[in-house]
């Protein structure tokens, strides 16, 4: 057979799918025929790239040209061009912001430079439902080396020295609950993997779930080996097909050649796994509610201890452990504890992935070590904050953790480091604001979103929750009070301590961290009826400045609530009455011309109607500005 | 598929990796056929094939094939580059598919550059 000389990695995770990925393989497949090159170039459908921002994407190999935004238009041009006749197109290239000239190879993007992958190491490189392309990148090696040379004892003690923690958020050393586990006489004992993510704004499980199956499949069977367990479960919420979808395929595959199963490489030990699907509530990532989920009764959570490692599901020793942590299995059995002890801070060892989303260039999948600081992650990996706004804060650990503002932008991120500023590592969702961001607004929809998924069991969780939405709109609503911002510290740390479970226990995050670091706006908001970000609509309105104007009508007609008044040559004024404040008119005003205003904490002034436009001169290009009447 | 046994598995696994040597990123060398219109009209995809079919017959997994625009010199077409690691790059012109595959054999597996085919040392940047 003739070899191959360009493999085209298309990213088909989610986000890319989304953006029209498979439209694009099948543009591609035909484009390819069409100039009889399917025997030279192959198309291999990867999972999550990790360049969200620039999906849909693909990278062009072997020399890793990386294409993005990639549309069905363009793909006869770039396959003519670039894979038949060897030009590389340079418009499909990443073009760092403000910059001209485009960045052609991957390893030169500064987005993938400062990152570290152990649990990602076959990002972009594999087909995730493909095991051949696991198996060639190493993969099962470490089950292998397990089955053959290792006691369980010693697997223990391997994980254990590698320093491994909970990649689900709150930490614990995985060796540790291992052992618990192992220690404990009775059987039958259950692993269960935790694909439970539910974090608004973070897919890190399901991007592992989607591009490296396998890895996963591998960790847990490792993991089973490890506590004496012949079951396991994987719990995945059905919001994400595809990689239900993926994980079904690579189970089926892994047992088909004896990976999974009796017996397993005719070694005696004997293993499988089969998948369970969460309908989406929060509180099934606490670990008791997911056992409980799995049982087929309602997701509350219980009393701990007994821990699950003691007593779990259908009431055996059971170790549930997050997707990330048993994908990083493998690679610790392979390249020892030792080795990735030396990864990452004193007290937090080897990488971590975030969801870097938000106000960020960047936005995409990040697998860092541990130590980074946030403005490397912010300004390097994530290349700044988009049109030269100021960066405001950094909400990381999603509705359980706090807000990090400005002024730790250097602290190195690692477990101990995020609790001690008020938030916490959670799962790794990390969404950066700008200054146009309101922290009352924003600890507002987090509270929003717990509430919701409040399960209801504890009182203070269930209705504090409640209190704490309701003060909070009171104050973004323009009717905070004196005291309201006392009333939410001492409701937030209450419901901190009286609180079973993890939701409860950290919900009160983002009112404290915002409350310990932006106390002045809530201040504004309480006593000057002022949002310093203009953002909660009853405290700011619209308002065309007259001297500005030049009733161009763009706004008078864009406006959905038709409260624009003027016409040709008349100053158009904003009915503040009829107003809805969806600030179309302010996205729509001509940048030259600047007339709309948002104004917040201040009366609006009064602008006669009717009254005739002074005409401003179109600047000319090299020109100063003259300004004629 | 019948189950694998630990042997099953490793040859499973070193086959596989045959065929995902162009994402590892380490290569040898480097043949670039030149494919602007002028070489695509003289039989410059021949050229390619005969090289892939080259690598691929004997299983190498260390040499790049790939083209590029035009190099200026249409007279010559096809014409292809070859970089061997640590040596200065060689220009072929006037290319059949049986001058491929002696470059192939001479230059890429033997080491000697095929001087008979050669128009001269360097790539059209200046080496």
């Amino acid at each position: 057979m003739a070899a191959r000389r360009i493999e085209l990695m298309l990213c088909t995770g989610t986000g890319c799918v989304a953006g029209g990925s498979f439209r694009i393989k099948q543009a591609l497949e035909e484009e390819i025929a069409k100039h009889g090159l399917a025997d030279e170039v192959s198309l291999v459908p990867t999972g999550c790239n990790g360049f969200c921002g620039q999906g849909p994407l693909l990278v062009a190999l072997p020399e890793k040209i990386f294409y993005g935004w990639l549309n069905t238009e363009e793909i006869p041009f770039l396959v003519q061009e670039h894979f038949l006749k060897g030009r590389p197109v340079k418009k499909l290239m990443f073009t760092p912001p403000e910059k001209k000239e485009p960045i052609p190879l991957l390893g030169d993007i500064p987005f993938f430079r400062k990152q570290m992958l152990l649990v990602l190491r076959n990002k972009g490189l594999i087909d995730p439902e493909k095991i051949e392309d696991y198996l060639a990148r190493d993969g099962y090696t470490a089950l292998e080396k397990v089955l053959t040379s290792m006691s369980p004892e010693e697997v223990i003690e391997e994980i254990t020295k590698s320093g491994l923690r909970g990649r689900g958020g709150a930490g614990f050393p995985t060796g540790v609950k291992w052992k618990v586990c192992r220690n404990e006489p009775k059987t039958p004992k259950y692993v269960i993997c935790n694909c439970d993510e539910g974090d608004p704004g973070a897919y890190m499980d399901r991007s592992v779930f989607e591009s490296d199956p396998h890895s996963v499949i591998e960790g847990q069977t490792i993991a089973a080996y490890a506590i004496g367990a012949a079951h396991g479960y994987i719990y995945v919420r059905s919001e994400y097909p595809l990689a239900i979808k993926r994980m079904q395929l690579a189970l089926e595959q892994a047992r088909e050649v004896g990976l999974l199963g009796e017996d397993i490489l005719g070694t005696g030990f004997s293993f499988d796994l089969e998948i369970r699907e969460g309908s989406g509530a929060f509180v099934c990532g606490e670990e008791t509610s997911l056992i409980h989920s799995i049982e087929g009764k309602s997701p509350e959570p219980r009393q701990r201890p007994p821990f699950p490692a003691q007593v779990g599901l259908w009431g055996c020793p059971t170790v549930i452990n997050n997707v990330e942590t048993l994908a990083n299995v493998p690679v610790i059995i392979l390249r020892g504890g030792e080795w990735y002890s030396q990864i990452g801070t004193a007290t937090s060892k080897g990488t971590k992935i975030f969801s870097l989303v938000g106000k960020i260039n960047n936005t995409g999948l990040i697998e860092v070590p541990m130590g980074i600081t946030l403005r490397e992650i912010i300004y390097e990996i994530g290349g700044g904050i988009p049109d030269n706004k100021q960066f405001k804060a950094v909400q990381t650990g999603g509705p359980s953790g706090g807000c990090i503002p400005s002024s730790h932008i250097d602290l190195p991120i690692d477990y101990e480091s995020l609790k001690e500023v008020g938030s916490m590592m959670g799962s790794g969702g990390m969404i950066v604001m700008d200054e146009d961001t309101c922290m009352v607004d924003v600890s507002k929809f987090f509270i929003q979103f717990t509430n919701d998924e409040s399960c209801g069991k504890c009182t203070v969780c269930r209705d504090g929750s409640e209190a704490l939405l309701e003060v909070l709109t009171r104050i973004s609503n323009g009717e905070g009070r004196d005291g309201d911002v006392e009333f939410l510290e001492e409701l937030g740390l209450a419901i901190k301590d009286a609180s079973m479970c993890g939701l409860g226990q950290t919900l009160p995050n983002p009112v404290l961290s915002t409350l310990k670091y932006f106390r002045d706006e809530y201040e504004a908001h309480i006593r000057e009826k002022r949002c310093p970000a203009k953002v909660c609509k009853n405290l700011i309105a619209y308002w065309i400045d007259p001297q500005l104007c030049q009733a161009c009508l763009i706004c008078l007609r864009e406006c959905p609530a038709q409260s624009i008044y003027g016409e040709k040559h008349i100053v158009h004024v904003v009915d503040q009455g009829k107003c809805t404040k969806c600030g179309t008119c302010l996205d729509v005003c001509p940048p030259h011309f600047g007339a709309v205003k948002k104004l917040s904490g201040e009366p609006v002034p009064v602008v006669e109607r009717g009254v005739r436009v002074e005409r401003k001169k179109k600047p000319k290009k090299g020109a100063q500005e003259e300004v004629q009447v | 598929m019948a189950k694998l046994t630990l042997d099953d598995l490793r040859k499973k696994r070193a086959e596989a990796q045959k065929s995902i040597y162009l994402r590892e990123g380490e290569f040898r060398g480097k043949i670039t056929v030149h494919m602007g219109t002028c070489g695509i009209a003289a039989g410059a995809r021949a050229i390619v094939a005969a090289f892939l079919e080259e690598l691929g017959k004997r299983g190498m997994n260390d040499i790049m094939v790939t083209t590029s625009g035009c190099a200026g010199l249409c007279s010559k077409e096809p014409m292809a580059t070859v970089e061997m690691l640590n040596s200065p790059p060689v220009k072929y012109g006037e290319l059949t598919p049986d001058k491929a595959r002696k470059i192939f054999k001479e230059h890429i597996v033997g080491g000697t550059a095929v001087a008979e085919c050669a128009l001269g040392l360097g790539s059209e940047r200046g080496s």
